[in-house]
């Protein structure tokens, strides 16, 4: 079995963080970057499918500068056979554009499975997989939270608000992960050596035009301070006049 | 992960890492974030090395790290062990004890003084954790004096007959197969000394636990009697002679140690900083009062001195020119700050800061035990005495 797996480099969002000057992108000065977690668990599902299905390759990829090749290797690292960088000096907030340079590669790649994350932990757009889908012309499945192949063709499972949700598909396809589906490893010290000698191929990005921009981004509003009613039992009737009127939680 | 451990790194000696030794260090700070701090309370509290950990420490290939390939080892260079070491110290000096002495004190001298069949066998075996290692060279009446040793190895027809008793045996009694240094001569030949490869099974060895230890209270410190102790004629390490064999090993693990201490002065740090700005006294952050960010500028500083110089270690080190005296500097140097940082943080988190839920109490207890061991500082003050005026004063 052949699979693409599609990354994204993005900053750990739980370290500190700032807007940059111009207000439109993060400081990225003190930022950490990592593989987003939905792309880890993408990365394990085809390191688990290859490995439990004999035969196969798993090939990475990523769109984006020179530095996502750090994050390439350190899926090298937990297993991946091989990398594509598709090169390109910013990534586009405009999914289309991201998914035009990931079909133009995928699709005469004979893949049999393309995974994503279910969305990248910094844009939260959850575009790229379904769109990729689109226009290689297979089949997508998205948020699935369990996943099995077999036959030339697969099953998933979707987690919906109290229920679950079965879905057939035939091979090829798109599917992006969910979490829970298994837990990514960590590369071992001698995957990460490894890692070094696996081939990493770096080709032009074919996004096209963006057509979405970022006009700003901001942090929520701090929270107004709480107040203090009263004390004791005489406070009662006060706080919960305020729940149900003001709050109107009661 | 929430509640990552994001280091310290105020000089951005980050960027003089490469990639692979940084990534290195992401893994092993993920592993002990992940299976190591959830565990490490009860298991000082209840006095025992987390034995359940072994697998993943081996699987992750942190087991003499900087050994080559071909012996089923990592074949990383220097700085990158020394990261891995600095990071399972971030999480408790026991556990980075337990790794220093599998690979810097048992792999690394049969790496170095064995045979290639000695080599074959063994270091894969001790990579994969199937064998747990330990250093049988320090004696009850000789701690600093290594050299005074009275335990002997003495060749009969049928092999080596060892006698003698070791003491402050780290992974004593988990061990299954021990390093221990004896005497082939005379008891005053120090030349004499060799190293041997004997099994714990083997008939006439006994370890027990050292029992009361308020200090690496998650690390296995044991006794080993050596009672008329046979081991075959190949247990010998061939190409180990005299006491410069056993100290060229201390050198490899007291290089770890000194790593070691940044990772646990980084924990104390770290805590405390995120303690300084949530605890409120006096209707303020008590991090906004000049006392404790005092503490924290103190630390602060030291710790990336400490960065600083030990990263230059490890380039010497992989050079090949790294002297035993800069390694004597390194170690005196970080666990003297390591303890410091750990007792002001300690002080710093105030009555909480005497609770297991928190930190830096463990690894000031524990720091304790790596001010001594391993040549105590006291010892490597002299060494770097004699270093500088050519005259000994041990």
């Amino acid at each position: 079995m052949k699979i693409a797996v599609c990354i994204k480099r993005v900053p750990d969002m739980d370290l500190r963080f700032a807007i940059g000057a111009g207000g439109k992108a993060l400081d990225p000065a003190g930022l950490k970057y990592d593989i987003a977690d939905f792309d880890g668990y993408a990365v394990e599902v085809g390191l688990r499918l290859v490995e439990q299905q004999g035969p196969g390759e798993v090939v990475v990829v990523s769109v984006g500068p020179t530095a996502v090749q750090e994050t390439l290797r350190k899926a090298l690292g937990m297993g991946a056979d091989r990398a594509i960088q598709l090169s390109a000096e910013d990534v586009p907030f405009d999914g289309m554009a991201i998914a035009r340079a990931l079909a133009a590669e995928l699709k005469d790649g004979g893949y049999d499975l393309v995974l994503f994350g279910r969305m990248a932990t910094d844009s939260a757009n959850q575009t790229v997989g379904p769109m990729t889908a689109h226009l290689m012309g297979v089949p997508c499945v998205s948020a699935v939270s369990k996943l099995d192949i077999a036959g030339g063709g697969g099953t998933a499972e979707r987690q919906l608000e109290g229920a679950s949700e079965k879905v057939e598909f035939p091979l090829p396809a798109v599917v992006t992960i969910d979490e829970g589906v298994a837990r990514p490893r960590l590369p071992s010290l001698k995957g990460i050596m490894a890692a070094k000698k696996k081939p990493l191929e770096v080709k032009p990005a074919q996004l096209g035009e963006a057509r979405l921009t970022v006009q700003s981004i901001a942090l929520p509003p701090d929270r107004p301070p709480g107040r203090i009613v009263g004390e004791g039992a005489d406070a009662v009737p006060e706080l919960v006049r305020l729940l149900q009127t003001e709050a109107k939680v009661l | 992960m929430a509640n990552s451990f994001a280091g310290v790194d105020f000089y951005d000696a980050d960027g003089l890492l490469s990639e692979e030794e940084r990534a290195v260090r992401d893994t092993v700070r993920a592993w002990v974030d992940e299976h190591l701090m959830p565990v490490i309370g009860d298991a000082y509290i209840k006095g025992e090395f987390p034995r359940q950990l072994i697998p993943g420490m081996a699987e992750l290939g942190v087991l003499g790290a900087n050994l080559p390939e071909e012996y089923g080892c990592a074949g990383l260079n220097n700085v990158a062990y020394g990261l891995i070491m600095q990071e399972l110290e971030r999480g408790d000096s026991g556990i980075r004890s337990f790794a220093s002495v599998q690979g810097a004190l048992v792999m690394y001298p049969i790496y170095t003084f064995g045979t290639e069949e000695q080599k074959k066998y063994w270091l894969p075996r001790l990579a994969t954790g199937k064998d747990i290692g330990c250093f049988g060279l320090t004696e009850p009446d000789y701690g600093s004096n290594p050299g005074g040793m009275i335990t002997t190895a003495r060749e009969t027809k049928d092999g080596w007959l060892l006698n003698g008793a070791k003491m402050w045996i780290t992974n004593g009694s988990q061990a299954t197969v021990s390093i221990i240094w004896a005497k082939t001569g005379a008891i005053d030949d120090t030349r004499s000394i060799r190293g041997f490869i004997v099994p714990s099974t083997t008939k006439g060895y006994t370890a027990k636990d050292q029992k009361g230890k308020l200090s690496l209270r998650a690390s296995d410190t044991s006794e080993i009697v050596l009672q008329d102790c046979l081991v075959p004629k190949d247990a010998i390490l061939p190409k180990s002679g005299g006491i410069k064999s056993p100290l060229m090993c201390l050198t490899q693990a007291r290089y770890g140690i000194a790593w070691g201490g940044i990772g646990a002065a980084m924990a104390c740090f770290d805590e405390a900083l995120s303690y300084s700005k949530n605890r409120v006294m006096f209707g303020k952050p008590i991090g906004q009062t000049q006392l404790q960010q005092s503490r924290l500028a103190e630390m602060l500083t030291e710790i990336t001195k400490a960065q600083l110089l030990t990263l230059q270690l490890g380039r010497l080190k992989d050079k090949g020119t790294m002297t035993p005296d800069q390694v004597s500097l390194a170690k005196r140097n970080n666990i003297n700050m390591a303890c410091e940082a750990a007792r002001e943080a300690r002080r710093l988190l105030g009555a909480n800061g005497i609770l297991v839920e928190y930190h830096s109490m463990r690894h000031m207890a524990n720091l304790e035990s790596v001010y001594t061991y391993e040549g105590t500082h006291d010892m490597h003050t002299l060494i770097l005495g004699q270093a500088v005026t050519g005259l000994s004063a041990f």
